[in-house]
């Protein structure tokens, strides 16, 4: 009886706040818009007993999905949030790599301390970490200052409101989920592997490229994935530095349901976005079963 | 030691410079007596000053620190014992559903978690507010709080358990006894990972709030939407500064216990020995 009550509560939660609300956007990404509140038909009528299901299900249909594929904002929209999520996360890589190889081979008292700098901004409001990129880039900000001040630049940089701020924007909140899989993979590497590679001949950046690298393949992965996902839905970067012509997906999305009030319409954005997600979530659970079977 | 080079020592300072210049300009520019970014007009403490004296912020931290406290201990029971159910209920009806249930939430894109929350409170005519982020906060972070709990619960050794079992505990004394004591850091910081999820969400809370209810981020949102604002830059600098001290302050009270633990643990072989 105590074990039934010890699964059910938390079954039931998550089913009722997280399983029925999904089967409800599915069912609104099904129906038609409507000038009424709730801004869409049909209503699943219950008193209305088998017949009413038989209507509701009838006026389903598909007229949303055929929507998005003929206004060519939404394919853009996914495009470029694909675009950008995979571009900011090969960035990501190049930052966070040498991040990483250089903790895991500084001295072991000072590693608490670097991996508790890293997970410090981690803690630290992500609005907050993207906004002050806001006063960075902005034309009159500190960036365009300090390089006008040196001479390095003439005129002003546009970063602001460009893909560009938008890149530096990823990269720099989520560097961290980068950083952390690297370097916990680098970190149990045997550096001996290196020596005897070095002692048989191998030049230091073909003992890096032959040894270390492979070695941490399942942490970069990992990582990538930890970057990749969250930052195709991504909705706070792109419209605080992303500005109106920087388009996402994630963006679309709130503006579709907030300013438009079309629900329906946000609802299949959803569903379609979700269905892009499945791909690296399924090859993301598959690494990290793969790790855990390397390691056990 | 041999391989730490001048590229490694360059990396890290480049990378560590790229993580924190921007957050200690932010702080910098929290004290200028100027509303203007790049000018620098002298030192002041009049934005913290404007910030207090203004309701509308002191109303969102107040609405936000109740979301925060109420969902993330809700979450932690329930991610609690959704990891207990994980890790120790062996097989049941469903438990497929129910773990893809707890993982599901970890990468589903903000918006969509927000969207489809929102339809289902339309939906069943529950008024927004307080209460209905409570509900939505408590749904993602119990997620959050069952995966760190449930690594920790297979990384013990479920013997000590049995034995309380053996001793003539029930099944609930068994875990108040022996499991919640060993378990304790990771619900520690689990509610922590909760509360920080909570107070930093933006999205979610703007899609289930009302208009009863403004949280701090939804407040720095329409805030910083238009520009760079300094009363907004004073208010960051509160929220870096109390993190940090929070951060600093568990990471030393951890290490403390890591140190007494392993003095007890050698006391306890050398009285065996």
């Amino acid at each position: 009886m105590r074990r039934f009550a010890l699964i059910a509560v938390p079954y039931l939660w998550l089913l009722v706040l997280f399983l029925v609300p999904f089967v409800i956007v599915l069912k609104i990404s099904l129906s038609d818009v409507a000038l009424a509140r709730p801004p869409y038909t049909p209503q699943l009528d219950f008193s209305a007993g088998w017949e009413g299901l038989k209507t509701f299900f009838s006026e389903l249909d598909f007229e949303n999905f055929v929507f998005l594929t003929t206004d060519s904002l939404y394919w853009k929209a996914y495009l470029s949030s694909l675009k950008i999520a995979a571009l900011s996360t090969v960035l990501t890589l190049l930052v966070g790599y040498p991040v990483a190889y250089g903790m895991a081979r500084a001295a072991t008292e000072w590693r608490p301390t670097l991996l508790m700098l890293v997970i410090l901004p981690f803690w630290t409001s992500f609005l907050i970490r993207v906004y002050s990129w806001m006063g960075i880039l902005s034309t009159e900000g500190v960036l365009n200052t300090v390089l006008l001040k040196i001479g390095i630049i003439s005129d002003p940089l546009m970063i602001m409101n460009t893909p560009t701020a938008v890149y530096i924007g990823i990269v720099y909140t989520y560097l961290p989920f980068m950083v952390l899989p690297i370097y916990s993979a680098l970190e149990k590497m045997d550096e001996s592997l290196i020596e005897a590679a070095e002692d048989l001949g191998c030049s230091r950046f073909a003992a890096f490229w032959l040894v270390t690298w492979p070695l941490s393949k399942n942490g970069i992965i990992a990582g990538c994935f930890l970057v990749f996902i969250p930052a195709l839905g991504e909705f706070v970067i792109p419209s605080l530095l992303g500005g109106s012509g920087t388009l996402m997906i994630g963006k679309v999305l709130f503006e579709e349901f907030f300013s438009n009030r079309d629900w329906p319409v946000a609802s299949a954005v959803a569903v379609i976005l979700l269905l892009i997600l499945i791909i690296p979530i399924i090859l993301f659970q598959r690494n990290e079963q793969k790790a855990r079977e390397a390691e056990g | 030691m041999r391989r730490f080079s001048w590229f490694n020592a360059t990396s890290l300072t480049l990378g560590f410079a790229f993580l924190y210049l921007p957050m200690i300009l932010l702080v910098i520019y929290s004290f200028n007596e100027s509303r203007l970014v790049t000018v620098w007009a002298g030192f002041s403490t009049k934005w913290y000053g404007e910030l207090f004296r203004d309701q509308e912020f002191l109303d969102a931290a107040w609405v936000t620190l109740k979301v925060a406290v109420f969902s993330s201990t809700l979450a932690t029971v329930l991610g609690t014992m959704a990891a207990y159910v994980l890790v120790r209920a062996g097989r049941f009806l469903g438990r497929t559903l129910f773990s893809g249930m707890i993982y599901a939430p970890l990468v589903m894109p903000e918006v969509i978690t927000g969207l489809s929350l929102l339809l289902l409170f339309i939906g069943i005519g529950l008024d927004r507010g307080v209460f209905t982020i409570v509900l939505a906060h408590t749904t993602f972070a119990m997620c959050y709080v069952s995966v760190v709990v449930s690594s920790r619960l297979t990384s013990f050794d479920k013997s000590l358990e049995e034995a309380a079992l053996d001793l003539g505990c029930s099944a609930f004394e068994a875990f108040r006894l022996v499991t919640l004591p060993i378990i304790a850091p990771a619900v520690i910081s689990g509610w922590l990972l909760a509360f920080t999820l909570s107070l930093d969400d933006l999205v979610i809370a703007s899609f289930t709030t009302g208009p009863s209810a403004t949280t701090l981020p939804i407040k720095i949102f329409s805030a910083v939407r238009l520009g760079v604002s300094p009363q907004i830059n004073a208010l960051s600098t509160i929220l870096i500064a109390i993190v940090t001290v929070g951060v600093i302050s568990a990471s030393i009270i951890t290490k403390r216990a890591a140190v007494a633990q392993a003095r007890d643990e050698q006391a306890a072989i050398r009285t065996e020995e």
